[in-house]
């Protein structure tokens, strides 16, 4: 079905220099796999350490699969905002869209056995780690075939065997329980790393300075990512932190500046950073994003920033229309084929939304399950304990 | 049997072991004691034998156990509670089975978000994906001196939290089998030890001896069979109920005292049964008073018994201040002996002189 094109190298923008300008036909987009040669949108800046080089390989087949992963991404927190705009979503709601480079860069540079934990704003780094469509918004609405079964809600997603460590209510919390997830890896020799994810908010917590502390002092490989999207709920870097250069804040530890509307510097420099980590021990990412959300749904995260702002960096820097600027001006495919993309995205994730309203709400037996792993028939009671009891198993 | 107990006991080469093992040489007969120092060094240096998983995180551990297993199991950690029990939190998340040591309880409450949000409710939140394998030890509870911020007792805090275990050893046979209960169980245990009780030697049987001794945990222990009123304590104050049976038992009232072992789960049943006999009942704690331990023994056993009940519970509790440092001060903050035995003989409807 593909047609046959000449890439004529003669079309390349400034950007690229295609090694693959001797080939005449141009194969099916989902399987080309020669490599592409490219450089990120601005080199790396480097904190006690030697900064990665901005030239990263890349393939035709990799570019797609970005742009149709972090396209995804997008339509489902948006779809996601909707639902919670229609009272099918309760509570605590936190989106992600303007920050998917950093969860399909990240992803891209790991394996399965490498340990992600986040905060609360995890549904699309769940889905980069494997979850389903279907995991989300059950979840989400509180429903049976949520991946936490309807019990965590937006901000416990988990996916253990994907070595995904959720979804944490507690700011900063996430970064020293990341720190343990390094160090038992670490004892179990895995050769495998830890990325502890927190937002700029986060930055200033204590706890993440005592985590990162013994981190250095043990040796363990721990990374950990800032996703600064600049604002702390609705608090501006430059009003939380008296020093927002959050990738120097480890002071002893090295740190990388990222740009993390770009994927492919975020794959390239979680790629650098596991290396370091493995050999080195802890290592900070301070990834520069944006969420053009407010920290929750409750927030119409315009009271602290202007709406120029927000439209100003979906023109400049949104990191899908980055890639498929990439793809277009590298030929891997027609604007046509990318909007069919994005059409069969936005099916799937109406598909799964139709799917997860027909799911039903859990038991009401499930009240009591999970309490323990091992409940040694302890006695559990509900609101009335004359009415109501439960033997845990 | 006894050579075989023996041997064990020099196998823990400590410095903190030997005095038990001098002990051991002067007993020719079968009576064996331990310090709870040594009961729960033993339990954790076989525990630690017996799974590799098992390794201890705190402040300036214990030196015997860092000897023998090496700094890559025994981690010593700088003073700061909130990054290294979230570490170790994280580690259990992976499948390790930490034992976190706290210097004190009252230093938990620097790490408390973690122990609360990150240890107790992940299995909940995960719908059992990821249990948590962990146990916090320490002293809790008032030593002799300390003052006001290190003095308090956390047992009905940590209680008060569905997804943790909260267990209260009391002598040696406690120290040794709860403690291994704890650390082979998969979830969340908070272990509340006392500092004054390290270095009180208890007798001890050779099946508490044998590596494979273990207690159930939510099982409360009827240390002393009585039938005229109930005395329900943890901790040291078992100590002082046992002393205050002893003197109840002069002046004819026959006490039934109950070891609780484990503050959650509660031993309900093992309580409403002794209150259905002896239809009284004076609850026994060190802590502060309010929203305590003994207040929800009360309100189970209004729930469950109240038909037996022939008078009032009685609660006997640490002073509702905050500790004071001066000696005489102090002793009127902690229950003592003779508190108890006023109680007991109020529930007794008898005229206490």
């Amino acid at each position: 079905m593909a047609l046959s094109r000449f890439a004529s190298s003669s079309r390349s923008g400034s950007l690229l220099k295609p090694l693959s300008s001797a080939i005449s036909l141009r194969r099916p987009i989902s399987t080309d796999t020669t490599p592409i040669t490219l450089e990120t949108s601005v080199p790396f800046t480097a904190h006690q350490c030697e900064a990665p080089s901005r030239t990263v390989q890349t393939t035709a087949n990799e570019l797609l699969t970005f742009f149709r992963d972090m396209a995804l991404m997008r339509r489902m927190e948006i779809a996601a905002d909707s639902l919670y705009k229609a009272k099918l979503i309760r509570g605590f709601c936190h989106l992600y869209d303007g920050q998917e480079a950093v969860a399909v860069g990240m992803e891209a540079a790991l394996t399965k056995k490498d340990c992600i934990i986040t905060a609360y704003r995890d549904h699309c780094t769940f889905m980069a780690r494997g979850g389903t469509l279907l995991e989300v918004f059950a979840e989400l609405m509180g429903r049976q075939a949520g991946c936490s079964r309807g019990k965590g809600g937006s901000m416990h997603f988990y996916k253990k065997d994907s070595n995904f460590y959720g979804g944490h209510g507690i700011v900063g919390a996430q970064v020293p329980l990341g720190c343990g997830l390094a160090f038992a890896q670490k004892y179990s020799k895995d050769e495998a790393v830890t990325f502890a994810l927190y937002g700029d908010g986060a930055a200033n917590q204590g706890q993440l300075f005592e985590a990162l502390n013994i981190s250095a002092l043990w040796d363990l490989p721990a990374i950990l990512v800032c996703e600064n999207n600049h604002y702390g709920m609705g608090t501006a870097e430059w009003r939380a932190a008296k020093s927002p250069a959050y990738y120097k804040r480890g002071d002893y530890a090295p740190g990388l500046k990222v740009d993390g509307m770009d994927v492919l510097a975020v794959k390239q420099a979680c790629t650098f950073a596991k290396e370091h980590a493995l050999k080195n021990g802890p290592i900070i990412l301070e990834m520069d994003t944006y969420r053009y959300h407010g920290h929750s749904m409750s927030d119409p995260g315009s009271t602290y920033r202007t709406r120029d702002e927000i439209t100003g960096v979906r023109q400049e820097r949104d990191p899908i229309e980055r890639i498929r600027k990439l793809i277009l001006s590298h030929d891997l495919a027609t604007e046509k084929e990318l909007k069919d993309i994005e059409k069969e995205v936005r099916k799937e994730v109406d598909d799964a939304i139709a799917q997860a309203k027909e799911n039903p709400v859990p038991e009401s037996s499930e009240l009591f399950t999970n309490v323990y792993a091992k409940g040694l028939g302890v006695e559990s009671f509900g609101a009335d304990r004359k009415e109501v009891r439960a033997t845990l198993p | 049997m006894l050579g075989i107990a023996r041997q064990k006991m020099l196998v823990l080469s400590s410095k903190k072991i030997r005095p038990a093992v001098s002990v051991l040489r002067n007993y020719s007969s079968a009576a064996k004691e331990m310090t709870v120092r040594t009961a729960l060094n033993s339990a954790l240096d076989e525990e630690m034998s017996a799974d590799s998983k098992v390794f201890l995180m705190g402040e300036e551990i214990t030196k015997g156990l860092l000897d023998k297993y090496g700094p890559e199991r025994v981690l010593d950690t700088p003073i700061t509670e909130a990054g290294f029990t979230g570490i170790a939190v994280g580690a259990a998340y992976y499948g390790l089975k930490p034992v976190v040591e706290f210097m004190t309880f009252n230093f938990s409450m620097q790490a408390i978000d973690h122990i609360i949000n990150s240890a107790a409710k992940s299995n909940y939140m995960s719908a059992g994906q990821i249990s948590v394998p962990i146990v916090f030890r320490g002293p809790n509870g008032a030593a002799a001196g300390v003052g006001a911020q290190h003095s308090q007792c956390y047992a009905a805090w940590y209680a008060a939290c569905p997804g943790l275990k909260v267990l209260t050893p009391y002598n040696s046979e406690d120290a040794r089998g709860l403690l291994k209960a704890a650390i082979r169980d998969p979830d969340p245990v908070v272990f509340l030890e006392n500092e004054l009780l390290y270095g009180e030697s208890f007798p001890i049987s050779d099946e508490v001896l044998d590596s494979s001794f273990c207690l159930p945990i939510g099982k409360a222990k009827i240390e002393r069979k009585g039938k005229h009123v109930t005395i329900a304590a943890y901790s040291k104050m078992v100590g002082y109920s046992l002393k205050a049976a002893e003197i109840l038992e002069k002046d004819g009232i026959d006490a039934e005292v109950i070891n609780l072992r484990s503050i959650r789960p509660l031993d309900r049943t093992t309580i409403n049964d002794s209150v259905r006999k002896t239809n009284r009942l004076v609850t026994v704690e060190e802590a502060f008073p309010q929203h305590g331990v003994g207040a929800e023994i009360c309100a189970c056993v209004v729930e469950e018994s109240f038909a037996y009940l022939d008078a009032p519970v009685e609660r006997i509790a640490g002073a509702d201040v905050p500790m004071p440092y001066a000696a005489n001060l102090e002793r009127m903050a902690v229950p003592q002996v003779e508190d108890i035995v006023r109680a007991a003989k109020r529930a007794c409807y008898r005229s206490v002189p």
